[in-house]
């Protein structure tokens, strides 16, 4: 497997591997007490793919992407991000939950380059580079997400939309070359989650990272996806593996068409499987 | 919203006057004697008269007040910052603070006495031990309430600890840590006062006792007067500090929708 330098996106799409998991298990708590989250998991996704995982709830998805972003030992097994075996050490990815946590007392704008005042080499520059070529970039990025102007409100001033399109906007600002959403939309309305995925489509084929997003919405994976794992309940494994080939842009009238319909009912029909083993294997 | 304000400010004022002016007649229809409750006009006059000679007394007890704030604040945040971060910390030394925060202020003042002999040091130790205990829980539980999602976050891009606390933690922790200012400097106040009474020559606290046995009631309601006004002034400077470093988190109304 050829070595990757991981330090800048270059925008290169090359087959490298990004992410690859062999084996990989993680256990919470000990003893009597210990829950296995993750069982024997092996994946491998590669540089500038946007995978989607989807499974019953509490099957471990969460924790794949902990495990890519070294916030999650593997308790056996090996996870290598970026040629590198996730150590102690962080892998400076972008991240992005369903709670937007915009800190109160900053503007969006300066919300957005928290990460420039943390990772290298952008924290050396920032004080220096916040007030001119940082900021410019912030908004660049506001505006591709549709909130053009709204660098300098703070977050209470915004609805929980623009809020989460912010979010995606301090998760790319240093440019990783990973990006890691567990659920980004959950919390929204059907038709803002419908406009977030074109902002995050356009988003990721523009700066073409890694994209893993933890999902429970079928729809959602099948739009935004090239790949599709669908994940076993409780202690998740994955049961399968499939492509999206549909054309991009994709658009939301694409997601009611038969083709993308039976890919839905497909993913469905597996997880209902996952879920109805599950019961029996606790019942 | 501004027009409400100078409502709200008035309303204040004309309490406070009502009260000396209902103060005032009661003393005059009852008769009462100014031994037992002087009139606030008494009090004012006798204030205005003794100023000078209250004058370094006052300067006395908020020196005191301040210098025993100031130590506690430090001591105060010193001990939230380490008690919040860790959780261990946490439990480990919670139930000897709480120990040590519901012992009467008053019995330790004799001990001050004993250790450091009556005067300035009690005053400021007795400030000190009465006002770093609200510091010590609300940079605690400021600390304590970081977002995990936001932690996760800033953790995955490689902060360290002190990044997270210096970004987030310590920003986050500033309305509860005004707050607690607010009630520190009251508390403070308490102390020195305290300690003046029962221990020294010199102070506001030791004029209202020199006073009260020599049956000067005027003088010491006078003394209680100037406690007061000292109170209602620091309490106004840290809200004042507090608008300003903290403004963000109380005004929350004012949503754009989308």
């Amino acid at each position: 497997m050829r070595m990757q330098p991981n330090d800048q996106f270059d925008g290169q799409p090359v087959a490298a591997t990004a992410i690859e998991l062999s084996d990989a298990s993680v256990t919470f708590g000990r003893g009597d007490r210990a829950v296995p989250a993750l069982s024997k998991t092996t994946l491998r996704i590669a540089d500038g793919e946007f995978v989607a995982l989807v499974g019953p709830s509490g099957c471990g998805k969460s924790t794949i992407l902990r495990l890519v972003s070294g916030l999650v030992q593997p308790t056996s097994g090996v996870v290598v991000v970026g040629g590198r075996e996730v150590a102690a050490r962080a892998m400076r990815v972008g991240m992005a939950f369903q709670n937007p946590t915009m800190l109160p007392w900053m503007t969006i704008e300066r919300n957005i380059m928290l990460p420039l005042k943390i990772v290298e080499p952008f924290r050396s520059n920032f004080r220096r580079l916040r007030k001119t070529e940082f900021r410019d970039r912030a908004n660049a990025l506001l505006e591709q997400v549709g909130l053009r102007g709204f660098g300098s409100r703070y977050p209470w001033q915004l609805s929980g939309g623009m809020l989460q399109r912010a979010n995606l906007c301090r998760a790319l600002i240093h440019e990783p070359r990973m990006l890691l959403l567990d659920e980004p939309f959950g919390a929204l309305d059907q038709f803002t989650r419908e406009e977030l995925w074109a902002i995050l489509q356009n988003l990721w084929m523009t700066h073409k990272p890694t994209v893993l997003l933890v999902t429970h919405d079928l729809r959602e994976a099948g739009f935004l996806a090239s790949r599709i794992c669908v994940m076993s309940a409780r202690p998740g494994r994955i049961l399968d593996d499939s492509r999206v080939e549909f054309t991009r842009p994709r658009t939301v009238a694409m997601t009611f068409e038969p083709d993308f319909v039976a890919l839905n009912q497909k993913l469905r029909a597996f997880i209902e499987d996952a879920r109805s083993a599950a019961e029996q294997g606790t019942g | 919203m501004f027009g409400i304000d100078i409502r709200q400010k008035a309303w204040s004022a004309g309490l406070i006057v009502l009260f000396f002016v209902a103060w005032e007649l009661f003393c005059l229809v009852t008769g009462m004697s100014d031994l037992v409750l002087p009139r606030p006009s008494q009090v004012f006059v006798t204030l205005f008269q003794r100023f000078p000679v209250l004058w370094p007394h006052i300067v006395q007890t908020l020196a005191t007040t301040m210098f025993g704030f100031v130590l506690g604040v430090a001591l105060g945040v010193a001990l939230g910052a380490i008690i919040g971060v860790s959780k261990t910390a946490y439990d480990t030394c919670y139930p000897l603070l709480i120990g040590f925060s519901s012992i009467p202020k008053v019995a330790v003042v004799p001990i001050f006495v004993l250790w450091f002999g009556s005067g300035t040091v009690p005053a400021v130790l007795t400030a000190l031990s009465i006002c770093f205990f609200p510091i010590v829980v609300n940079i605690a539980t400021g600390l304590a309430t970081t977002e995990p999602e936001l932690e996760d976050v800033l953790k995955a891009l490689g902060a360290s600890k002190f990044d997270i606390l210096w970004n987030v933690g310590l920003p986050r922790t500033m309305p509860f840590f005004f707050a607690s200012l607010k009630v520190a400097i009251s508390y403070a106040f308490v102390g020195a006062v305290l300690s003046e009474t029962v221990a020294s020559n010199r102070g506001i606290g030791n004029v209202m006792m020199t006073a009260s046995s020599n049956f000067n009631v005027p003088l010491v309601f006078a003394g209680l007067f100037v406690l007061a006004g000292l109170g209602v002034a620091l309490y106004a400077v840290f809200s004042l500090i507090e608008g300003r470093v903290t403004g963000w988190a109380t005004r929350k109304n004012d949503v754009i929708a989308t």
